[in-house]
């Protein structure tokens, strides 16, 4: 079975961002760079499926600028076996990427397409669900436990109420939670090995997709800072502020 | 997700010393590193600084805490340990700069240095235990015979067994020519060892299958004093035939020694043949141990200075996010309380502090992967003059590599604590245990003292001066290219000023001090931690120049990150007003040969 896993270049988790001082978007220039964290929980998932002898071949994509061929490589290192990087400098969003992917998904024609929940970066929560209902395959969301099970795959989800199972048909979409598995560490070794890997370079053009933004971001500003608080004297006046200054009760 | 964290290295910082000050990139041209290139270098560094923020930092204070106890039996030590040095290993850093055919992953040893450094900021006490493996396997390397090398290496660059240096006994510190440990040869060529060893870092405990103690012993009937003593491979655990640990070895923990810092890596004394025979196997040649292991010091001195180095390094980061976050007061001249406080870092004197700190810790990092650059360039430079020229330029900095950091590291943590006031003080803040880890590093692997002897009594004198002479025209070198720099920059051209200035006194002096040592030994190197203080100063100088230069260039080309590159240029100037001048001083004291402490008497005391 080939698995398709879709990785995103953004700001490293340890990074505190910082507001552009125009607020046209985040400062990136001269930032530390890593992979989505939820992105490296779909490409564990995907080496796992490979060592158990699930799947037979992985391929990595990242869709974006020069530098995410960066981020293929650490997914090489970490066990995919090629990569396919989606060349383009404009400001890309979830549709557009949901575009690209199906386009290399029907190139490619893998039975399972595993990508990260959300990206820390925007947090838009879209891709994979765009990319399931563009191409009409079924979907599981919010993976804590994968098993194929011959042509099914049974998926168990993290959902507001507690813990769903749902059984898909392949081909399918799956997105990953952070309870699905702990990522390795893209070892010496393997990171020497990557290098032997190929990256195949493609084009939005090439694949036959306009994926130009169709969202206009106005503004981008920090989030207000938190005041200091204040001790109360009595209960009285604790309900008082509840009810008049905070309007929760 | 975890929370923005404060880096354990500026990753900026360490990228501008390894690809623009090092230049590591142009050691792709050689053979040996032509299976690698910027992006396996980047990603060695990556993985590295995750492990270390994942497994290594997260127990640094616990380690602390939890001293390893021994109940007579085994040695008790915090789980984390066990599994952040399983993760190490695993991700193939016990083996990193060994070769691909014993399963290495071939790195330059600056990279590999550099990589190690993250782990040493994240967490000394759990990362020695893997240094001690790999200096124990690269001397196994140097110097084993090859079935030592057949047993033992694979399983110590797996990270399955770990390594330990066993010099020290309770009569012979410093001076190990009063080593009394005996080894008695046995009908099979093997060695029967009887005596004790103290201050045995990772003598003992649980955490790996086996461990290989390297001892210095000598052989019955040896001649006394250093040229008497032999190097012996002593395993714990004797290996069977089919390589895996088999029965215990003779060599019994006697006890823990309970330290002011350091604390996750047990401290041992080491009863060698005692009750049981003691079995070990020589290492090289009969009484050349102190040659193989001094092969092994001078990497194992830039370990010491690069942990120094960025333990100040951790607490220099820590100490400017507490300075940048922290409100508190309002500038000298402010009237009234009414206006709100400031940042601590709009006080002067806070500033002050943490340039300091800058200056003390990138260039301690500087220092030590300039000298890492040199082992490689001793090990693999194509050209034989440049090979010479590097080990020269390595004799006479080891001793500043090692004591530099380790002295001004330590000053940094202490500038740490004071930025954070009482808090500083307090275990709720990790910059008083940076202190007390640190406080080891001017101790081990040469006093800082002995460093200085070695310096002044040796290095500068080998050769007929050839080493100091090559540092000195290196020196001299980067100066001449400074002052020809187009477009010139005024900042760099007033250190480049001071800078020559100190090389002149340092010449002069070292020239009146040869002259002092060949009248009267003993009197000629009385001054001689002032003197490594002195050549500390010229080094680091010396590194901050070409700091500034690059910075300067960087600047005047357009780069747009000008924070950082005015940041590293006045910290370099800062480095030219405050630190160079002072070896001003120094050298009228050295130059008229200063005797007060010198004739201080016993009895005066």
């Amino acid at each position: 079975m080939k698995v398709l896993v879709a990785v995103k270049r953004v700001i490293d988790a340890n990074v505190k961002v910082r507001v552009k001082t125009d607020g046209s978007g985040v400062e990136t220039a001269n930032v530390k760079m890593a992979m989505n964290p939820f992105c490296e929980i779909a490409v564990e998932e995907a080496v796992r499926m490979k060592e158990a002898g699930v799947a037979t071949e992985i391929v990595a994509v990242s869709c974006g600028g020069a530098s995410c061929a960066e981020t293929l490589r650490t997914a090489l290192a970490m066990g995919a076996d090629r990569g396919i990087h989606v060349q383009t400098d404009l400001a890309l969003q979830p549709l557009g990427v949901a575009k690209l992917l199906k386009a290399v998904i029907e190139k490619e024609q893998p039975k399972l397409v595993i990508t990260g929940k959300q990206a820390i970066d925007d947090d838009s929560n879209q891709t994979g669900q765009m990319v399931a209902g563009l191409l009409g395959w079924a979907q599981g969301t919010f993976a804590s436990k994968l098993t194929v099970e011959g042509e099914q795959l049974r998926a168990k989800r993290e959902v507001d109420g507690g813990l769903e199972t749902v059984l898909l048909k392949l081909p399918a979409v799956v997105t990953t939670d952070l309870r699905l598995n702990e990522p390795r560490y893209a070892s010496l070794p393997n990171i020497m090995k990557a290098k032997k890997k190929p990256i195949e370079a493609l084009t939005p053009d090439a694949l036959g997709v306009d994926p130009t933004p169709r969202l206009t971001v106005l503004k981008v500003i920090e989030p207000p800072k938190r005041k200091s608080g204040t001790k109360v004297k009595t209960v009285a006046e604790l309900v008082e502020k509840l009810r008049n200054e905070a309007k929760v009760i | 997700m975890a929370a923005p964290t404060i880096p354990l290295i500026a990753p900026r910082d360490l990228d501008f010393v390894l690809y623009e000050l090092l230049e590591v990139e142009r050691l792709l041209e050689r053979r040996r590193f032509a299976d690698h290139s910027r992006e396996t270098f980047e990603a060695t560094i990556a993985t590295a600084r995750r492990i270390a923020e994942a497994r290594f930092r997260p127990h640094n204070r616990a380690n602390d805490e939890n001293e390893p106890r021994w109940d007579g039996r085994s040695v008790a030590i915090i789980p984390e340990v066990k599994a952040a040095l399983d993760a190490f290993s695993e991700a193939g850093f016990m083996a990193a700069q060994a070769d691909f055919d014993q399963g290495g992953m071939q790195l330059p040893v600056t990279v590999a240095q550099a990589a190690f450094g993250l782990f040493t900021a994240a967490n000394i006490g759990t990362a020695a235990y893997a240094f001690l493996t790999i200096a124990a396997g690269n001397l196994l390397e140097a110097f084993g015979s090859n079935d030592q090398k057949r047993v033992y290496l694979p399983p110590m660059r797996a990270g399955h067994w770990f390594g330990t240096m066993a010099l020290t006994e309770p009569q012979a510190g410093s001076s190990l020519a009063e080593i009394r440990t005996m080894a008695k040869p046995a009908a099979d060529g093997s060695y029967h060892l009887r005596g004790s060893k103290i201050f045995i870092s990772g003598g003992d405990h649980e955490l790996s299958e086996n461990i290989i103690h390297m001892v210095l012993a000598r052989i019955d009937g040896a001649p006394p004093g250093v040229r008497g003593i032999s190097l012996f491979l002593v395993p714990k655990f004797l290996p069977k035939t089919d390589g895996t640990p088999g029965r215990r070895n003779g060599v019994a923990l006697a006890g823990l020694i309970h330290k002011m810092g350091y604390r996750g890596t047990t401290s041992t004394m080491l009863n060698f043949g005692e009750t049981e025979p003691c079995i070990g196997t020589l290492i090289g040649e009969p009484h050349q141990g102190l040659a193989c292991m001094f092969h092994m010091m001078n990497e194992a001195r830039i370990g010491v200075g690069l942990g120094a180095a960025v333990l100040g390094y951790a607490g220099y980061l820590y100490s400017l996010d507490y300075a940048r976050t922290r409100a508190q007061g309002r500038r000298p001249g402010a009237k009234g309380i009414d206006a709100p406080p400031v940042r601590l870092i709009a006080h002067a004197d806070v500033r002050r502090m943490l340039i300091a700190q800058k200056a003390y810790v990138e260039g301690g990092l500087a220092l030590c992967l300039m000298a890492a650059r040199l082992v490689d360039d001793e090990k693999t430079h194509p050209d034989e003059a440049e090979r010479r020229r590097a080990a020269l330029l390595l004799e006479v900095l080891t001793p500043v590599v090692k004591a530099w950091p380790s002295q001004y590291g330590l000053a940094a943590n202490d500038l740490a604590i004071q930025i954070l006031g009482g808090y500083g003080y307090t275990r709720d803040h990790p910059v008083e245990q940076y202190f007390r880890d640190n406080r080891l590093n001017p101790i081990h692997e040469g006093t800082n003292g002995i460093q200085a002897l070695d310096l002044l009594g040796r290095k500068v004198r080998m050769a007929e001066g050839a080493a100091f002479r090559a540092l000195t025209e290196a020196i001299e070198k980067d100066l001449g290219a400074a002052g020809s720099a187009a477009p010139s920059d005024e900042t760099v051209v007033e250190i480049a000023l001071a800078l020559g200035d100190a090389l002149a006194a340092t010449r002069s002096v070292t020239a009146r001090l040869v002259d002092a040592m060949d009248k009267d030994t003993d009197r000629g190197l009385a001054n001689a931690s002032l003197y490594l203080d002195m050549m500390g100063k010229l080094v680091v100088g010396w590194l901050w120049l070409r700091q500034a230069s690059l910075a300067a260039k960087a600047l005047a080309a357009g780069s747009s990150e000008t924070e950082f590159y005015e940041g590293k240029r006045q910290t370099a100037l800062w480095f030219a007003r405050y630190e160079l001048p002072q070896t001003s001083l120094q050298a009228s004291l050295l130059t008229g040969g200063e005797t007060a402490a010198y004739d201080m008497r016993d009895a005066w005391f």
